[in-house]
C-alpha cells in the first residue's frame, strides 16, 4: 500500500505556461480518474482560472517522465509531467 | 577536430543565430551560410551581438557577414538575403552539410525541417522566448528511425500565433536568454560536425528559475512529414 503522501503528481511549467501558472513547479495529488494526457489537462484547467488561462491553448506539449507524450498517454500521480508550449522566438 | 570544411547554414541573423554563427566562425568553420530577410534594429542590439550600431537599417545577413568577416578574414559568407520559401530553400541549402534553425516563426521551422529530410541534412532547432528557450537536434534527413520537429510540434499558423500566442515582439528576449540557446546550438553543432551524433532530446531551459529538462521525443508513427507515405 502506497503512502498517501508520496501520492503527488509533481508538475514542471515552462515559458509562458509558468509565467501565467505563476510557478515553474508544484505539486499535486491526481483524482483516480486522472489517467491520461488528455484527462490531466482537463484537471489542472479546473484548479484555478490562472490554469484555465494557461492551459487553454491546444498546441501545448505534454512530456511524462521526461518523455514526449500524447493525449491518451498514461499519467498517474507517481509522474513528473512537464508542460511547455511551442515556442518558434529566434 | 571540427569538420572546419563543412558548410553550415544558419537560418536567422538574429538572437540565436547571432551566437550561433559567432562561435561557429570562431571554432574554425570555413563556410557558413546566413539567412536573414530582416534589417538591423536598434531593438534587436541586445540580443543579435553580431551586429553593430554601424549596421542599422542593413540587412542582418550583410551585417553579421560584416562583423564575421573582420572577426576571420579568410571566412566565406553567403548572405542570403532573400525570404526562405518552398521554392528557394533547397537552392539555399545546396551544398550545405548543416542545418542551425534559429529562425523566429513556426512556417520557416516547418519548411526547414521537410527540406532536411529531403535533402538529407540535419538540424538543429533552437528557440527562445522571455527568459527560456529550448534546443533539439533532429537526425531524420539522416537516419528514417529518428524522429523530426514536426514529431514534437504540430503546424501552427503563424496568424494564429500574432493572435494568440506571445511572440518575441510581445514578451521580448532577454540576450543571455538567446546567447545560451545559441551556444548550445553551436555546441550542438560542433558534436555533429564532429561525428557524433546528439540523441533525438529536447532540451528545455527555464532561465527564470535555472530549471532544465531534457525529454525524449519518441518518433511519431502517423507523422505527415517524416512517417510512412500513403
Amino acid at each position: 500500500m502506497r503512502l498517501q503522501l508520496n501520492d503527488m503528481a509533481r508538475l514542471l511549467y515552462f515559458s509562458w505556461v509558468r509565467e501565467k501558472i505563476g510557478t515553474p513547479a508544484e505539486e499535486i495529488p491526481l483524482p483516480a480518474d486522472v489517467v491520461t494526457v488528455t484527462r490531466l489537462l482537463d484537471f489542472l484547467r479546473a484548479c484555478t482560472p490562472r490554469h484555465a488561462e494557461a492551459l487553454a491553448h491546444p498546441t501545448l506539449r505534454v512530456a511524462v517522465n521526461q518523455t514526449h507524450a500524447r493525449a491518451d498517454d498514461p499519467v498517474s500521480d507517481q509522474d513528473e509531467i512537464a508542460i511547455f508550449p511551442p515556442v518558434s522566438g529566434g | 577536430m571540427v569538420h572546419l570544411t563543412a558548410k553550415v547554414f544558419v537560418l536567422g541573423a538574429g538572437g540565436l543565430g547571432a551566437p550561433v554563427a559567432l562561435f561557429l566562425a570562431q571554432a574554425g568553420i570555413r563556410h557558413l551560410v546566413i539567412a536573414d530577410s530582416d534589417q538591423v534594429e536598434l531593438s534587436n542590439l541586445h540580443r543579435q551581438i553580431v551586429h553593430t550600431t554601424s549596421g542599422l537599417g542593413q540587412p542582418k545577413a550583410i551585417s553579421a557577414r560584416h562583423t564575421l568577416t573582420r572577426l576571420q578574414p579568410g571566412i566565406s559568407i553567403t548572405a542570403w538575403t532573400e525570404r526562405i520559401t518552398e521554392q528557394n530553400i533547397h537552392t539555399a541549402l545546396s551544398g550545405c552539410d548543416l542545418v542551425v534553425d534559429g529562425s523566429d516563426n513556426f512556417a520557416s521551422r516547418h519548411l526547414v525541417n521537410r527540406a532536411c529530410l529531403s535533402l538529407g541534412l540535419p538540424l538543429i532547432s533552437g528557440a527562445v522566448l522571455g527568459w527560456e528557450g529550448q534546443v533539439a537536434t533532429f537526425y531524420h534527413g539522416v537516419n528514417a528511425q529518428a524522429p523530426c520537429y514536426r514529431c514534437l510540434h504540430p503546424e501552427i499558423t503563424d496568424s494564429c500565433v500574432a493572435t494568440s500566442l506571445p511572440t518575441c515582439a510581445s514578451a521580448g528576449v532577454a540576450g543571455p536568454a538567446a546567447g545560451m540557446i545559441g551556444a548550445l546550438q553551436a555546441m550542438a553543432a560542433m558534436r555533429v560536425l564532429t561525428g557524433q551524433p546528439m540523441d533525438p532530446t529536447l532540451f528545455l531551459v527555464n532561465l527564470h528559475d535555472q530549471l532544465f529538462l531534457r525529454i525524449t521525443i519518441p518518433k511519431d508513427p502517423a507523422c505527415p512529414v517524416c512517417g510512412p507515405q500513403p
